[in-house]
């Protein structure tokens, strides 16, 4: 049978490689339920709740966005608005030039991915340094992230020693805390020397105009505290509504994406520095960056907005934990990706078509969402748009359906295949000629073939209807 | 038209074919109490007790800091001018601390001591703030970080501090040591920021 592109990449991953995405994303998975579990009395009504929160967000942004660019405006921030990816690259070029800044420090964004702005700016000669530990491998590799919350769970320590070798950083060593001390050592004297630091947001508060950022490794804070000017990324739906409600969100985001009670780092940063305060940015930005997302809110797949980029469904899926990131072929890999992915790709949906169909549907993604997204119902409806567009890849891997058309829509034919698929039962699968049900045979068996039993029993059914006196 | 306009306009015709738009819940406090929550007199108890189990350090006495400091030979930092005539007393004389914090020489700091905007006992964390902390740098360069806490200033879990988040332009809530777990899953203390994160309780 022909496979879909996500597989024939999943069979070419190094089984080392594929033994530990599927290790370390079942670790953090078990953890996480554990952790949820143990500690909170009803933790599924608390993703619902969440999602209701997040889902009220994406169906009034049109008061919302409005009222929180005044306030961050009154809290002495300046907002600017990007329609495109192309857009939000040029906003924060302008930025920079502005200020006559050369040097960008950033920390880890998945928007800033998504419109590749690191790569961007230099082109434009300009430096643009990830900092996030990972994140920074991922840039001296010239890779990409294959995870949204551990971007090189794909590599192993000899890859990233080599890489360390390669860039100057000390003769090879393979020790993982040699390679963070040296990426300490290495990117401290980066931040302090830099005009700028590059974040994103987690969430940002309707309330009170304050933004939230969450590390574990003190990066984002580092870049918010040697810099003059801060620049923040934030796609427009990362709203909530209430500062109380960063308290809900807060307690799942830690526990889902990294079996941690809070990330080491939960930043609140409503505007410049103070005065009287020696460290952190003078000047505030915010990049409000649309790129797709209100072409997602006008579909029924808008839910995926409520997405905070936990991770929890990639950890928990059984396609992902076999395939790994990059056989998504985008920025967002694992089922949230197979969802959001075409959908952001503007016009470009065909080329990522086949993604809504590499899910077994077993809902799994949904269980863990901590935002209780459909992802299912979501990944149903993409495949039905995939063949309603006729995106050949939406039929990629699907077997030939023809012969079954042509029966279901003569009636004879259909009931002389019924009474002659009792054959089926006398000759071995391994002589069929249909691909599928050889492939079906060769780990299980067959049922026995015992067609017409549903037309019988309608027909008995639809008999004793009309014996009974109508009442 | 603007970005901005073109922006919302977008948004507002995606959502004008919408019914009815989903409302606002409201939501119950419990819903968010951590089971077993401990509910001891003294909010140190638990704080401590969350703080070493995120691999923090607490101490009750500034002799318990300097032997710590000393044991390590950690004896070059930096104090919040305001804390540090209460503290030095307790200081021998080769320790070097400076009240002003030089962005130069970063690597010249084994220690900073700030004061701390608050905690919070659930999850063992130190709540900084530009106005209560001297310097955002002291704080996260060097490699231990000291942050002076009193028992009254500690909330009992992350709601209660979040509803109480005081009017600053910059808060951070610290839990434990900077880390990362980038590399095969394996967790490595002191990326970025501290590797030792200390909460000192004093008055």
């Amino acid at each position: 049978m022909p496979n879909q592109p996500l597989d024939q990449f999943a069979a070419r991953l190094p089984a080392e490689q594929r033994a530990s995405v599927y290790q370390s994303t079942k670790g953090t998975h078990e953890k996480r339920t554990q952790l949820l579990f143990d500690q909170f009395a009803d933790p599924d009504r608390l993703r619902q709740i969440a999602g209701e929160i997040k889902q009220h967000v994406v169906e009034n942004l049109d008061t919302y966005l409005p009222a929180v660019e005044a306030k961050l405006r009154a809290n002495g921030a300046q907002v600017h608005w990007a329609a495109t990816g192309e857009e939000a690259c040029a906003a924060v070029l302008r930025i920079m030039q502005a200020r006559g800044a050369r040097r960008m420090v950033k920390a880890k964004t998945m928007v800033s991915e998504e419109i590749g702005l690191a790569h961007y700016l230099e082109e434009r000669g300009l430096e643009a340094l990830e900092t996030d530990l990972g994140e920074f491998i991922v840039q001296i590799d010239h890779d990409h992230p294959s995870h949204i919350v551990r971007p090189i769970i794909h590599k192993n320590r000899r890859e990233i020693a080599a890489s360390f070798e390669r860039e100057g950083l000390g003769a090879y060593n393979d020790d993982p805390e040699t390679i963070t001390r040296r990426a300490r050592q290495f990117l401290r004297h980066k931040y302090l020397q830099a005009d700028v630091g590059l974040t994103g947001a987690n969430f940002l508060s309707v309330e009170s105009g304050r933004i939230v950022l969450v590390t574990n490794e003190g990066n984002s804070r580092f870049c918010l505290a040697a810099t003059r000017c801060h620049i923040a990324l934030i796609g427009i739906e990362k709203l909530v509504p209430r500062d109380r409600d960063l308290g809900l969100l807060l307690n799942l985001l830690g526990r889902s994406g990294t079996a941690q009670p809070l990330t080491v780092y939960t930043e609140f940063i409503s505007g410049p520095r103070r005065p009287g305060q020696p460290d952190g940015p003078e000047e505030m930005h915010v990049v409000f960056v649309d790129n797709g997302r209100t072409d997602v809110l006008a579909t029924e797949c808008r839910d995926i907005l409520r997405c905070i980029r936990c991770g929890a469904c990639l950890n928990v899926c059984p396609v992902y934990r076999q395939a790994s990131g990059h056989a998504y072929r985008s920025v967002y890999p694992g089922p949230v990706g197979a969802v959001l992915s075409p959908l952001l790709a503007q016009g470009n949906f065909a080329a990522l078509a086949d993604l809504p169909k590499a899910s077994s549907l077993c809902g799994a993604c949904n269980e863990v969402c901590p935002v209780n997204i459909p992802i299912p119902d979501l990944l149903l409806r993409l495949r039905a748009k995939g063949k309603e567009e006729g995106a050949p890849l939406a039929s990629a891997g699907a077997p030939p359906m023809g012969a079954w058309a042509l029966l279901a829509s003569q009636p004879t034919a259909w009931k002389a295949a019924l009474a002659g698929g009792k054959l089926l039962n006398y000759i071995p699968a391994k002589l069929l000629p249909v691909p599928a049900l050889r492939a079906w045979e060769s780990r299980r068996s067959l049922p026995e073939w015992r067609g017409g039993e549903f037309r019988r029993w309608l027909r008995a059914r639809r008999r004793a209807a009309e014996r009974k006196p109508a009442p | 038209m603007s970005s901005r306009d073109q922006i919302l306009s977008r948004v507002r015709a995606a959502l004008a074919p919408l019914p009815r738009r989903a409302p606002l819940p409201e939501w119950d406090r419990e819903l968010v109490r951590v089971r077993q929550a401990q509910t001891a007199a003294d909010p140190w108890i638990p704080f401590a007790a969350r703080l070493r189990s995120v691999s923090g350090t607490p101490l009750t006495a500034v002799s318990d800091l300097v032997a710590l400091l000393a044991r390590s030979g950690w004896r070059r930092g930096y104090c919040d001018p305001v804390a540090w005539p209460a503290l030095a007393p307790a200081f021998p004389r080769d320790f070097q601390v400076e009240t002003a914090f030089d962005r130069t020489r970063v690597d010249d700091y084994q220690f900073g001591i700030t004061v701390a905007a608050g905690a919070i006992a659930e999850t063992g964390t130190l709540v900084l703030s530009d106005q209560v902390t001297s310097a955002r740098l002291a704080a996260l360069a060097p490699w231990v970080h000291v942050a002076l806490l009193r028992r009254e200033q500690i909330f009992p879990d992350i709601t209660a501090a979040v509803t109480a988040l005081p009017d600053d332009p910059n808060i951070i809530w610290c839990t434990g040591p900077s880390k990362t777990a980038d590399v095969e899953g394996i967790l490595i203390e002191g990326v970025h920021g501290p590797g030792v994160q200390v909460a000192l309780l004093v008055g």
